[in-house]
């Protein structure tokens, strides 16, 4: 099968300095693809341009082997959907009601949500544990709350690939982990793809299939966990000694920082 | 063990909590406005220096009795006019609040916002400073400063194509800063009655109305405002942010260019006919969201209808409190308002804002 969404050699730009340069990358159907990289590498706006948020000026990305930019807005709502690093509600909605706006896309000229969409949103909310949170205004949540109701709302829209922006850095480690077993539970039964960008660099490597390391806009390193995170790899690109070793449970990589005060410590006793 | 029931948005009889919204709600909700619409204005046609009961135009308009020809020329001639001006004025500063609320996500917008009570303001003044009448020369040119005032910010502030909100904001707050001086010339250079109507103008004022005025303004009011309802759920999503609407579907630019276009062209007209009225466009939309939630497929309807609903409630007032003489319907709107509104800031205040 071919890939849903494929990057081929592309190249971004706000301003003069290029974001990202020569960035190829292919997401296949049901894998997950986390991507790491230090604050200012260009994680956000990859995410971006891969949804067609921003336009690229050089390169080609392919959504189901069509180009991105021949697509409309709508359709490529139901085909990405995006879970936002945060989202501020000027005003206050009702936590179904912004789970809801997930159908957007669907709807057609009568602007009213139906039965089907408030199944798939009682579904979208009963994965994400927050149909208790349903009456409740979306200016009451806590952090981590607020960041389930908007997976919810990704998974409302029903598209096939899910792209995620550090959906874990307002969530303590219950709702980390949650948040991971979640997204591998839907790969696995409704064979999404997804990108995740995160921080949390061990924890991703437990559950994505892929990685990619991404350096000052040009991919360091791309391939399995245990390839992209060693320790020189880390250290390099994050300017920051770390010790990888194993998880003893997973085997998967596992980033220990280690602290530079402690370091000198050591060097000089 | 938990109850499942409990646990479910699905619809559950038990359950009569706003959850989302259906179109049966927005139809209840548009009936009882309307009803409420109609009472207030036969209220408001039975009010007046002239005594004309409330039972005396019931009876009349059922046919059991007859009114005589002032009577008829004071509610067809002077109030009906009047109170119609007064409802469509109402419902297009409401509406036009509740749009630029949602696409400036900007709880304090307010339909002239964007410079177009300034724009307007100063065309009006011209017309009145060179002594032109009030059924059309004045509004003309009001209108023509509205428009022209629209088109030079939203020309300053669009960037490739893009309409970005904050520039839009800071260029409407400069132009209205600019043109306020020029007001200010005119009326310092004026000395005469004209000063008088001038201060009316300035205030709002209603008691020029024309059936020639309803009948140039509606046909635009009902198409704009149609359009708007059109894409009503399109600014839910804007109110999450540009970015995220337009990740889940929405043309934004599109959306923008629209909304920014059409309600401009409607504020710019209604203030033509009607002077500066401010506060119905604040008060309304906040009012309805606070009843009804912030869902625009209600909001919208409910705050237009609302916004026709409080403006001839205070025009009446306006005209009725120190009868015979009476006061620009502006004065009543923001005696109301920024009490209400300080309230509303100082209740809900961090309820608008909080991130």
């Amino acid at each position: 099968m071919d890939p849903d969404l494929i990057l081929r050699d592309v190249y971004f730009r706000y301003d003069s300095q290029w974001c990202l340069e020569g960035i190829d990358f292919e997401l296949k159907r049901g894998e997950i693809v986390g991507i790491i990289g230090p604050n200012g590498s260009g994680k956000s706006t990859l995410l971006k341009i891969m949804d067609g948020l921003l336009r690229i000026q050089k390169g080609e990305i392919l959504l189901f082997n069509k180009p991105i930019s021949r697509y409309r807005r709508g359709d490529i709502a139901r085909h990405i959907a995006m879970v936002p690093q945060e989202e501020t509600f000027r005003f206050s909605f009702l936590v179904s009601e912004v789970v809801l706006m997930g159908r957007f896309s669907h709807l057609g000229l009568f602007p009213f949500e139906g039965k089907a969409d408030l199944e798939i949103a009682n579904q979208s909310m009963s994965l994400t544990g927050t149909l208790n949170l349903a009456t409740r205004s979306i200016h009451e949540l806590s952090g981590g709350e607020r960041q389930r109701v908007l997976i919810a709302r990704a998974l409302t829209q029903r598209a096939q690939i899910i792209l995620l922006d550090e959906p874990t850095s307002f969530l303590d480690i219950r709702h980390k982990v949650e948040t991971f077993e979640l997204i591998s539970y839907l790969t696995l039964t409704q064979g999404l793809s997804v990108i995740i960008v995160s921080h949390d660099i061990s924890l991703a490597a437990q559950y994505c299939h892929r990685m990619l390391l991404l350096n000052n806009g040009v991919v360091y390193k791309i391939g399995e966990p245990a390839e992209v995170i060693t320790a020189d790899n880390i250290s390099a690109v994050y300017q920051c000694p770390v010790l990888v070793d194993n998880n003893p449970i997973s085997k998967t990589p596992r980033v220990t920082i280690l602290s530079k005060r402690k370091d000198s410590k050591e060097e000089t006793v | 063990m938990k109850d499942n029931k409990e646990q479910s948005i699905l619809p559950h009889p038990a359950k009569r909590e706003r959850q989302w919204i259906t179109p049966l709600k927005v139809v209840y909700t548009v009936l009882l406005l309307t009803v409420m619409l109609v009472i207030i204005a036969l209220i408001s046609l039975s009010l007046g220096p002239a005594k004309i009961s409330l039972k005396d135009i019931f009876t009349w308009l059922i046919g059991y009795n007859t009114i005589d020809q002032t009577a008829w020329m004071i509610l067809f001639k002077i109030r009906l006019p009047r109170i119609l001006l007064a409802g469509l004025v109402g419902f297009t500063l409401s509406l036009g609040g509740v749009v630029f609320q949602a696409l400036l996500r900007n709880p304090l917008a307010e339909p002239f916002i964007l410079g177009i009570s300034s724009g307007a303001a100063v065309g009006a003044i011209i017309g009145i400073f060179f002594g032109l009448g009030f059924t059309f020369g004045v509004p003309l040119l009001s209108f023509m400063g509205a428009l022209f005032t629209v088109l030079l910010v939203m020309g300053i502030s669009s960037r490739h194509g893009g309409l970005e909100s904050s520039t839009l904001l800071l260029t409407g707050v400069i132009i209205n800063a600019f043109f306020t001086a020029v007001i200010m010339f005119f009326i310092a250079t004026t000395s005469d009655s004209r000063l008088h109507s001038m201060l009316f103008w300035l205030y709002g004022d209603l008691s020029q109305s024309k059936y020639v005025q309803l009948s140039i303004g509606l046909p635009f009011i009902l198409i704009v405002s149609g359009i708007i309802y059109i894409f009503s759920r399109h600014f839910n999503l804007i109110v999450g942010g540009e970015e995220s609407a337009l990740q889940m579907g929405v043309e934004v630019e599109l959306l923008k260019w629209i909304s920014f276009l059409g309600i401009s062209l409607i504020i710019g007209i209604a203030v033509s006919f009607s002077g500066i009225i401010g506060f119905v466009g604040l008060i309304v939309p906040h009012l309805m969201r606070m009843i009804l939630g912030s869902d625009h497929r209600l909001l919208i309807p409910a705050s237009s209808l609302g916004g026709a609903i409080f403006l001839i409630a205070a025009d009446t007032l306006a005209r009725t409190i120190i009868s015979p003489s009476e006061l620009p319907v502006g004065v009543i709107t923001a005696f109301l308002g920024a009490p209400f509104f300080i309230y509303l800031l100082k209740s809900r205040g961090s309820q608008w804002t909080r991130t």
